[in-house]
């Protein structure tokens, strides 16, 4: 097994062999290190490429960009099997392909419940009512008038990872963990448009709900409320997606994305909780005994390798290795993050890379020079209040196998010794 | 939220008002004295709905009672409902067409390999079913039935799941809050801060932290995910 080296010991890793390899080898490929010479030869030195010898398009081809015809692959991706229509449903986000911690907003998972509602934001409505002293009814441009914030989150479904209690089942990063993505929202602290209808001192609990054919409605504790929730109506600078509940949704920092209601048209403000379909009969986490824990709001601190993983193999062989990977919780910042190379025996400290922020993901880096031998890949954090992800075993000792929701627990990437990589459990 | 001494003691506030006790004080008094120490400012923006407009949109139903509407619907009136609007995905007895939603049975499953969590089996109250379908049933025309078809229609599914066992019974605004669930008492508040506990630590191990380890399970035994229309596992290119 390979030691910890520092970084700077270590000779830079060549992104060209990776890239060429990218622009399309087969499969069968993933075991050969990649060569200078592959691809076409004429584009290549000493040639002069196409590219150079021709202009290329001008200004506003296209108005809107989109990434690289070469990046064809780099999309959300669905398992049919998992739902049974569309409309209600989930897509996945291509983990594997993404570096940084800021999610493209094409690229952002997707899980709706009657579809997603194609609003037009001149008739879209926020009513704020109930145990208030000043109802309110908001159109668009007028939720825009009240002061913004700018917040960096991560949002990730309850069911994260939840195909995995039992054992390891879908073969990639994307399907085991693509249902979060992090992006930065801008719009309004749901504390300033409270204060403004002026919550009365009973009104405990606020019931959101959404404006598409799901109506989806939650209860959220005005504690949470007036701490850090937001009504975002950008995502990543522009307009939220439609997918992502355009023109407004809720955004309700560390905790699960069910609450994050989009399409957002109505806050009720009440005195107990509603118990609605989405907080009893779903997201609620069965546990070995028969009963069930419910208002788990909170994700608990996460970690997975996204490269190598199934669907992004190590392709050039033995040497200088980039294990590159997110960590998350949902109580905080992330303090740390360490790497296995052998199923969790022995760890190594990950290197933090980039923004570490509070309910965000943070990148880490373990760099390692590769010797060629298979491996077990994990990656363990521990967040800013001292939680240390567990182990799938130490997590199914408290939870059993029918929780569905919250599998937070540490995730195993077999890499082979040809470089191909396996979604695996290990004991 | 942090689970901090604070949000511990609000866990256990909201644990009794699970119980649901009347409720008086709890988790929001703290934030609230916080911010009547500094008087928020006004905006002065947006109106007032009016009480039409609320009413229009004001759905929501609570365990007691809280938001019925007024209205009444049979088992029987249900049941002719149910087979024109809702059988083809549930079932004609709530069994669940494909991968559609199982409505009824289950009973005794929560403990087992296979938990099969239906209306009957899972679902805490009543008003549950009743705020579930008015919002969003049936699937691709939700809110589209009359007040009293959504409670005859409630009134079928209980009935399937021997909640209502009177095929006469008629459901209503004045009599679904007293309807108890079978499996009401089958819920938890989250206690992850106190069964967890061990989760916490201060110093991560780093060596020699468990035995050698062998694969014990892979998913391509299981051989489910899905492919790419070239035969390869989606996404590896």
């Amino acid at each position: 097994m390979s030691k910890d080296k520092s970084v700077s010991s270590l000779p830079r890793a060549s992104r060209r062999g990776f890239l060429t390899a990218a622009g399309g080898l087969a499969a069968t490929a993933i075991a050969a290190p990649a060569r200078a010479g592959a691809g076409n030869p004429a584009n290549q030195p000493p040639n002069v490429p196409e590219w150079t010898r021709t202009l290329g398009e001008g200004v506003a081809v296209r108005p809107y960009g989109k990434p690289s015809k070469f990046e064809k692959d780099v999309v959300r991706r669905d398992v049919e099997w998992l739902t049974a229509s569309r409309e209600s449903s989930v897509s996945f986000t291509p983990l594997h392909e993404l570096e940084g911690i800021i999610t493209p907003n094409g690229l952002c998972f997707e899980r709706h419940h009657g579809g997603v509602a194609d609003v037009d934001p001149a008739d879209h409505r926020l009513m704020i009512h109930g145990l208030v002293e000043r109802p309110l009814l908001l159109s668009l441009d007028e939720l825009k008038r009240f002061p913004r914030v700018n917040r960096i989150h991560f949002m990730e479904c309850a069911a994260n990872s939840g195909m995995e209690w039992r054992g390891a089942q879908l073969n990639g990063c994307q399907f085991t963990h693509g249902m979060i993505h992090c992006v930065q929202y801008t719009g309004v602290s749901l504390r300033t448009l409270l204060e403004e209808a002026g919550v009365k001192s009973s009104g405990k609990w606020l019931l959101v709900e959404g404006a598409d054919s799901a109506a989806m409605d939650r209860s959220l504790p005005t504690e949470k409320a007036l701490d850090d929730c937001i009504i975002a109506y950008k995502m990543n600078g522009e307009a939220l997606y439609p997918e992502q509940g355009y023109p407004m949704r809720l955004v309700v920092p560390g905790w699960q994305g069910n609450l994050w209601v989009k399409w957002l048209r109505r806050i009720e403000v009440g005195d107990q909780p509603w118990h609605t379909r989405e907080e009893t009969s779903k997201y609620t986490d069965l546990l070995p005994n028969g009963k069930a824990r419910r208002f788990t709001w909170s994700m608990d601190a996460k970690s997975v390798i996204t490269s190598p993983s199934p669907q992004a193999p190590i392709k050039h062989g033995k040497g200088f290795t980039i294990v590159s990977g997110l960590a998350w919780s949902g109580n905080g910042k992330v303090k740390r993050v360490d790497v296995s190379l052998d199923g969790g025996r022995s760890w190594w400290p990950a290197r933090l890379d980039g923004p570490v922020l509070d309910k965000a993901l943070t990148r880490f880096y373990y760099e390692f020079d590769w010797n060629g031998e298979s491996l077990l890949l994990q990656s363990r954090v521990q967040d800013e209040t001292g939680y240390v992800q567990p182990s799938k075993a130490e997590l199914r000792k408290v939870r059993g196998y029918n929780s569905i929701y919250h599998n937070n627990g540490i995730q195993t990437w077999h890499v082979q010794a040809n470089g191909e990589v396996e979604n695996v459990e290990v004991a | 939220m942090s689970r901090s001494p604070k949000l511990i003691i609000a866990a256990v506030a909201l644990a009794a008002l699970a119980g649901s006790v009347a409720f008086a004080g709890g988790p929001g008094e703290k934030t609230e004295s916080q911010a009547e120490a500094k008087p928020a400012q006004r905006f002065n923006i947006g109106r007032a709905p009016s009480a039409d407009e609320i009413r229009g949109w004001d759905i929501d139903v609570r365990p007691d009672g809280q938001g019925l509407p007024v209205g009444k619907g049979t088992v029987a009136q249900g049941e002719k409902l149910f087979m024109d609007n809702c059988a083809s995905c549930h079932g004609e007895f709530g069994e669940g067409a494909g991968r559609w939603p199982v409505l009824a049975g289950g009973k005794g499953s929560l403990t087992s390999d296979n938990p099969v969590k239906t209306v009957g089996s899972y679902w805490p109250y009543a008003s549950t079913l009743f705020d579930y379908v008015r919002h969003a049933m049936p699937f691709g025309s939700p809110q589209s039935l009359k007040v009293d078809e959504y409670y005859a229609l409630v009134a079928y599914v209980l009935y399937l799941n021997d909640v209502i066992t009177d095929q006469n019974f008629e459901l209503s605004n004045s009599n679904l809050a007293t309807i108890k669930m079978p499996n009401e008492g089958g819920f938890i508040m989250d206690d992850r801060a106190t069964s967890e506990k061990a989760f916490w630590q201060k110093e991560p191990c780093m060596k020699n932290c468990i035995a050698p380890v062998k694969i014990t399970g892979r998913a391509t035994a299981v051989d489910v995910t899905p492919e790419d229309k070239d035969g390869k596992p989606r996404g590896v290119e």
